[in-house]
């Protein structure tokens, strides 16, 4: 397996994860190649989420494997993952309340990965963290990136959670519902935002429950049903797809 | 009830701290003065008080100062995410160091002290690193009973002395040489660790306590950096502990008593937490008060507790919270529709 992952930046190989009697992922496998775009899609409860904290190491796998860039990291601890360019957002912001919005960005700032692509000490990190807020949509000459983070509206919590991805320089980035509660204004000002972030070659997860924005994000999209894959094409073949117009509105 | 007025209280900034803010400050007096005395002040307040103190009181102040190393200590802890509800473990881990050096082989003090310093804080590091992955109250009851569990150890082994504990140990040659070290330790303490923790490094220290997911998906270890936080408060509370025994030219079971465990914490809540200054004042209320009161006998440790309780009811945010804003802010009733 690991001589042809090559091309590969992210390999899922029958990935398999037990709660208790519910198997939340059931063998589940796909490959993503370097800089490209990759939806997961499936209604609530199929296991989206808990894929996501299998392949970034917070939960280990009961089978299964997974490779980033050619090197094994099932089990490998979660915080070793990012350091390998593999970055995730959580589907509840999950802001340091009582920082500031810019210092939440110093501490990803901080980790060893950003310390050693920089090379020693990172020149300021509070003015570094300014200009990352910028990219995804802070106003710069205003007081929004100096306020803590538990008086910001959801939609920059948001925002600051990409933000705190993009620190990390990361190759990969999982994005875990980011347009979840934003509204239609702030989506579509997101999507230009990670429409620049493929333009520069990172590629991406994207799990998202709104498909309109998705399907213009992404041309290749994997659909889940109680944790096991149904399906994997381009949005259009999957959503013809009988099992998965099944899996979305029931049965009859 | 949508056309009623309702009074408010409304919080703004003196004008006075906004120009404190930049680099003008420099050129005015007033706005020096307004940075300077909160931070001279406390200075002139204790050096007054050594001036007039009889050496019993100056006894006090020595304590007084150990128990702020604690509660700082403790403040560091919590500001990491970790409750503790057994400083007495680092404190009696450095007394018991470096009373059994001095005792056993001799050490003069100024060897046993840092030695006790560094190797109290690397043993209970040691000791907690297997619960780190423990957080809130599981750490916490952890936290509570290891001291309990060493001092039935050194009971019932008869080891270091055992229940008579060891005494006549070296002390230091004045009071004055025990105050003037135990104020400059203390100081080193307060500002060497508020310095730190304004430092990114102290901010990963604190974005654990906020939310140790974020940290962990940001590439960093917080075990790591949660063993380090316990090894610099586990060394300093050591270091007082190492200190008194000295002081006291004593070591024996009390040293893991409750008592260091309780203090720091309703130091930190009278004082405020989450500043390190704040529990450094509380120490400074709490145990002068506390010596005060003994005139009182059996009654003491009711009007202890009492004023604890109207303490805590009253400016439940801790003194130094309170005084700070007052002197940063001015409050006004402003009307709001309701």
């Amino acid at each position: 397996m690991s001589d042809m992952s090559e091309p590969f930046i992210l390999q899922v190989h029958e990935l398999t994860k037990d709660f208790g009697g519910v198997r939340a992922v059931d063998n589940v496998s796909f490959n993503l190649k370097e800089g490209d775009s990759l939806g997961i899609i499936g209604p609530n409860g199929s296991g989206k989420t808990t894929l996501v904290n299998l392949i970034t190491g917070f939960i280990r796998p009961d089978e299964g494997n997974i490779w980033f860039q050619g090197k094994r990291i099932t089990g490998m601890m979660p915080h070793r993952i990012p350091q390998l360019g593999l970055a995730r957002t959580f589907q509840m912001a999950r802001p340091f309340y009582q920082l500031p919005a810019y210092k939440n960005l110093v501490i990803p700032l901080f980790s060893r990965r950003v310390r050693n692509l920089t090379g020693g000490k990172y020149g300021d990190r509070d003015a570094i963290a300014i200009d990352l807020l910028e990219e995804v949509g802070f106003e710069r000459d205003s007081s929004v990136p100096f306020k803590p983070a538990s008086v910001l509206p959801h939609g920059y919590l948001k925002r600051m959670e990409l933000a705190s991805c993009l620190a990390l320089r990361p190759k990969l980035i999982i994005l875990d519902e980011l347009f979840s509660g934003l509204s239609l204004a702030e989506v579509s000002s997101t999507v230009p935002i990670i429409e620049k972030i493929q333009a520069e070659g990172k590629a991406l997860i994207i799990i998202e429950h709104r498909l309109r924005e998705l399907f213009r994000i992404v041309d290749r999209v994997i659909v889940l049903n109680f944790g096991r894959k149904i399906a994997e094409g381009t949005p259009k073949d999957v959503m013809e797809n009988e099992e998965v117009k099944e899996a979305y509105l029931g049965s009859e | 009830m949508s056309k009623d007025l309702k009074r408010r209280k409304e919080r703004l900034d003196r004008g006075i701290k906004v120009r404190s803010e930049d680099i003008f400050a420099l050129s005015s007096w007033k706005v020096m003065l307004y940075l300077l005395a909160p931070r001279v002040l406390p200075f002139v307040v204790v050096l007054g008080f050594i001036l007039f103190a009889s050496p019993y009181w100056k006894m006090v102040l020595v304590s007084t100062t150990m128990f702020g190393i604690l509660a700082i200590s403790w403040d560091l802890l919590l500001s990491t995410g970790m409750v503790s509800l057994g400083q007495a473990l680092f404190f009696g881990m450095g007394a018991y160091i470096a009373g059994s050096l001095n005792h056993i082989w001799g050490w003069p003090l100024w060897i046993t002290i840092p030695v006790a310093t560094v190797g109290g804080g690397l043993l209970c590091t040691l000791l907690l690193v297997p619960v780190l992955r423990l957080r809130g109250i599981y750490f916490a009851m952890v936290t509570l009973v290891l001291p309990l569990v060493l001092v039935r150890i050194i009971e019932a082994t008869r080891i270091l002395g055992g229940t008579e504990g060891i005494s006549g140990l070296a002390t230091f040659q004045n009071i004055g040489e025990e105050l003037g070290l135990s104020l400059l330790a203390f100081l080193a303490v307060l500002l060497g660790f508020r310095r730190l923790m304004g430092t990114d490094y102290g901010l990963v220290l604190q974005g654990i306590r906020d939310n140790d997911r974020s940290v962990i998906r940001s590439g960093i270890n917080i075990y790591w950096f949660k063993a380090q936080a316990l090894f610099l408060a586990g060394s300093v509370a050591a270091f007082a502990g190492a200190f008194m025994t000295h002081a006291y030219m004593f070591v024996g079971m009390p040293v893991f008593a409750l008592d260091y465990s309780i203090l720091p914490i309703t130091a930190a809540v009278v004082g405020g937490t989450g500043t390190l200054a704040g529990p450094a004042l509380g120490a400074f209320i709490l145990v002068p008060l506390s010596e005060a009161l003994r005139g009182l006998g059996a009654l003491r440790v009711v009007f202890y507790g009492l004023f604890l309780v109207i303490f805590i009811v009253a400016l439940p945010e801790g003194i130094f919270h309170y005084l700070q804003r007052r002197y940063h802010q001015f409050e006004r009733w402003v009307k709001v529709e309701v």
